[in-house]
């Protein structure tokens, strides 16, 4: 538990952008933000933990019934995603919990089965599991085994995920493919604040319970102009961020940067235009959108930081050779975190990095 | 600035309140300068002292009525009338009857499973009647009585148990997991203890209600006091200040572990001090000890939003579940005593013989009729179709996404073509 707080002073002086930041923290990736604003009107700066404050702010300006609580939220977050808001909002609805994941998930059930807002905070998505069998077995079932007579639809709950270029195997990690096995909840991973914001808006308005996974490299590489204005960002729905016709790159979270990166490097290098999809929603999650692209394509490329085995990566390659069999020109690849716990110092040889995805670029057209 | 006023704080208890607290303290030690731990506020003593469990009593059983129905301290008697404690009364056989009918027809294989209630009827049935209706309850599974109080009917157990078309959770759980939203008792799911933090998540958002006057109760048994779960709903509760009863039926036995086995300290109530929590132990066989006990739980949670643990006494009489012989792990003979005269019903009973409030001959006419009413009921139940399979697949979410709608076409496309393979006489249709 003491190592648990350790991190939470790391990402500060971690800067994202390798060029300008010391060799030991230099990333992998490269972010860019996104070319098109979600909706029209006055936007500000922010980087991604602002725009999840943001996010938070406006959830709890209007909906009085909404209560925002984790471990170290009072303070403002060990990633300052609630910095001010119980200073705004009061010690009543912004605060700490004890130091209890499994309690923090049954008591943010609680609160939503009565019709108001829960929004939690695991610290990190590498200790969700003490909270696994709340999640799993009652806010995911609750609505159905009680015949819809009770839900916790009002439940979200934000976890940090992913690598962070020194997390290790505790501080690293990328769940999603465990809860994307569980009917009844909603799991989405944001690429940037504008996404960040637009998704936590539509989670915590949602009538199911949501968990958003928030890449904690992003907290503060990423910055985008926001939209002041609340807006949500569909549950459910991928963003084609890159049009192409040769090649489809899939991705989410970080790894969105890394493909994007990939898809000028392969453009540059194999003269093949890739088509970059943000897959955002893991569950449920874009059918029709990633299809559309691989029958278009013919060829695939899946990306995502998890091990390789059973990772979301092998539910869309499924689905994929399912639905588009005839239009495949080549296998469909899959570039992940390997098949170990997420290593200290190997990082730079676990990620599915540029070098790795542009080999399978390179492997899809020479198929 | 805090700090300054911690150690004057200190200073002014050594003064006080703990100087002379115990042979070991060192005066000079409490007075020396100091600062105060942010974990916990005690003398110093230059001495080691082990804090014993044996140093404390354990905490008194509530009780106030003998075995033959008398009220032993007539301050306690809440004079209840005639009325309530009749109903209490009927409620209570009315549950014991249908578990013993239930029972047998799982035996028969008409229903999959089933679970009684014996011996913690009064438990049930003593801290609903304290409680308000509208107060929301986090059961476990063996609390049925509680929703007999309330107004559960027979066809809602029984339509439950046969998961047909008139069952309100849809036939999608084993029998006895009930739930009712106008009831207000939400739906039980068969993990254990994860109701208990539920339960307090509940009790924050109902404080934060202006005027609110409705308190949570969770029940959970011993056993599941030692789920993780337990230690979360018990330490959020009492940090965040959470108007919540902490219910525990301690009724001896989780499946064949007895409670020996369970825990060492002093069995749940005693776990309140531990976590900053006021505790009180009382007889779960005696009804009115149950339901004085239970008012002022309530009273004190509604107050000052501050939890409680309750811990009823009891003897679970019935063997765990169906899937359950508990002749393996208990002699029979062990059962008699809590059968006969330690049977929460007899003790009431006699108080009602005692009052003349009832006789031998009511009780067989109640009985009687209330078994017709649930053997009927089984035969309805019973005739009652499943609800459509489609069913199957609502519900997962508020609003049913495309793979649930592509794989409901897809079983709809295959039962279509394979219908004799499928039982589906017995489940309502589209028409």
């Amino acid at each position: 538990m003491f190592l648990q707080k350790l991190p939470s002073i790391l990402p500060k002086h971690f800067n994202g952008i390798c060029n300008v930041s010391p060799k030991r923290f230099s990333s992998h990736f490269t972010y860019t933000p996104d070319e098109k604003a979600p909706i029209a009107g006055p936007k500000v700066k922010m980087n991604m933990f602002q725009a999840i404050n943001n996010a938070l702010d406006i959830s709890l300006q209007s909906d009085e019934s909404a209560v925002l609580f984790g471990e170290d939220v009072a303070f403002g977050g060990v990633f300052r995603c609630s910095m001010n808001l119980q200073k705004k909002y009061g010690k009543e609805r912004v605060f700490n919990t004890p130091l209890c994941e499994q309690g923090i998930a049954g008591f943010g059930i609680g609160i939503a089965n009565t019709g108001s807002t829960a929004i939690a905070e695991i610290q990190f998505a590498d200790y969700i599991f003490p909270a696994f069998d709340q999640i799993i077995n009652e806010a995911a079932k609750c609505r159905y085994r009680s015949g819809n007579l009770f839900d916790c639809g009002s439940l979200t709950i934000r976890a940090p995920c992913g690598a962070v270029g020194h997390g290790a195997l505790y501080h690293s990690q990328s769940p999603e493919a465990f809860f994307a096995h569980v009917p009844g909840l909603k799991v989405v991973i944001p690429r940037g604040p504008n996404k960040a914001k637009g998704l936590l808006l539509a989670c915590v308005k949602d009538k199911d319970p949501c968990i958003i996974f928030e890449p904690k490299t992003l907290y503060r590489a990423a910055v985008e102009e926001v939209p002041e204005a609340p807006f949500e960002s569909a549950i459910g729905q991928a963003d084609i961020l890159r049009p192409g016709n040769d090649v489809t790159l899939i991705a989410w979270g970080t790894q969105v940067h890394v493909m994007k990166e990939v898809a000028d490097m392969a453009k540059a290098k194999f003269k093949v235009n890739c088509e970059v999809i943000d897959l955002v929603s893991i569950l449920p999650w874009d059918k029709e959108t990633v299809c559309n692209s691989v029958k278009k394509c013919g060829r695939v490329v899946i990306a995502h930081e998890a091990p390789l085995t059973s990772g979301f990566g092998a539910e869309i390659a499924a689905t994929i050779q399912e639905e588009c069999f005839l239009h495949l020109e080549a296998p469909v690849q899959r570039v992940t975190g390997w098949d170990t716990p997420f290593p200290h110092v190997f990082e730079p040889f676990y990620l599915p990095d540029k070098h790795r995805c542009l080999e399978a670029i390179r492997k899809v057209i020479e198929f | 600035m805090s700090l300054i006023r911690n150690v004057k704080l200190i200073r002014k208890l050594t003064v006080k309140g703990y100087k002379c607290f115990s042979t070991s303290v060192n005066c000079n030690a409490n007075s020396a300068e100091s600062v105060v731990f942010p974990g916990a506020t005690a003398p110093f003593v230059v001495k080691p002292e082990l804090s014993l469990p044996s140093n404390n009593d354990p905490i008194p059983i509530y009780r106030i009525m003998d075995r033959n129905g008398q009220i032993l301290e007539s301050s306690q008697d809440p004079n209840l009338s005639k009325e309530i404690v009749t109903k209490m009364f009927r409620d209570m056989v009315l549950l014991n009857t249908m578990d013993k009918i239930l029972y047998e027809s799982q035996r028969q294989g008409r229903i999959s499973f089933y679970m009684t209630n014996s011996g913690e009827e009064a438990s049930h049935v003593g801290s609903a009647a304290a409680l308000s209706n509208n107060d929301l309850v986090y059961a476990q599974y063996r609390e049925a009585g509680v929703l007999v109080w309330r107004g559960f009917t027979i066809s809602d157990f029984i339509d439950q148990c046969y998961g047909n078309s008139d069952d309100q959770g849809k036939g999608r759980q084993m029998p006895v997991h009930y739930g009712s939203k106008k009831l207000n008792f939400v739906t039980i799911s068969s993990p254990l203890a994860t109701q208990t933090s539920q339960a307090v998540g509940a009790a924050y958002a109902l404080k934060r209600r202006p005027n609110n006057d409705r308190c949570v109760v969770t029940y959970f048994g011993e056993g599941a006091a030692s789920e993780g779960d337990a230690h979360a709903a018990f330490n959020f509760a009492a940090t965040l200040s959470c108007p919540v009863i902490l219910f525990c039926r301690n009724n001896g036995f989780a499946i064949s572990t007895p409670s020996d086995e369970q825990y060492k300290g002093d069995g749940i109530a005693g776990r309140g001090v531990g976590y900053g929590i006021p505790a009180i132990r009382v007889d779960g066989t005696d009804i009115f000890a149950v339901y004085n006990a239970t008012k002022i739980a309530r009273d004190y949670v509604l107050k000052d939003n501050k939890p409680i643990v309750f811990e009823a006494m009891a003897y679970r009489i019935g063997h765990h579940s169906t899937s359950d012989d508990s002749t393996a792990y208990r002699p029979a003979e062990d059962l008699e005593v809590w059968n006969t005269v330690e049977s929460p019903i007899t003790k009431l009973k006699n108080y009602l013989n005692n009052r003349g409030w009832w006789n031998e001959d009511e009780e067989n006419d109640f009985v009687k009729q209330t078994r017709k009413q649930i053997l009927s009921q089984i035969s309805l139940s019973e005739k009652k179709l499943k609800p459509n399979w489609r069913e199957m697949f609502t519900d997962v979410y508020c609003e049913m996404p495309r793979n649930i709608k592509d794989q409901l076409a897809e079983m709809e496309d295959h039962v279509s073509r394979h219908k004799e393979h499928y039982p589906l006489a017995n489940f309502k249709s589209d028409n």
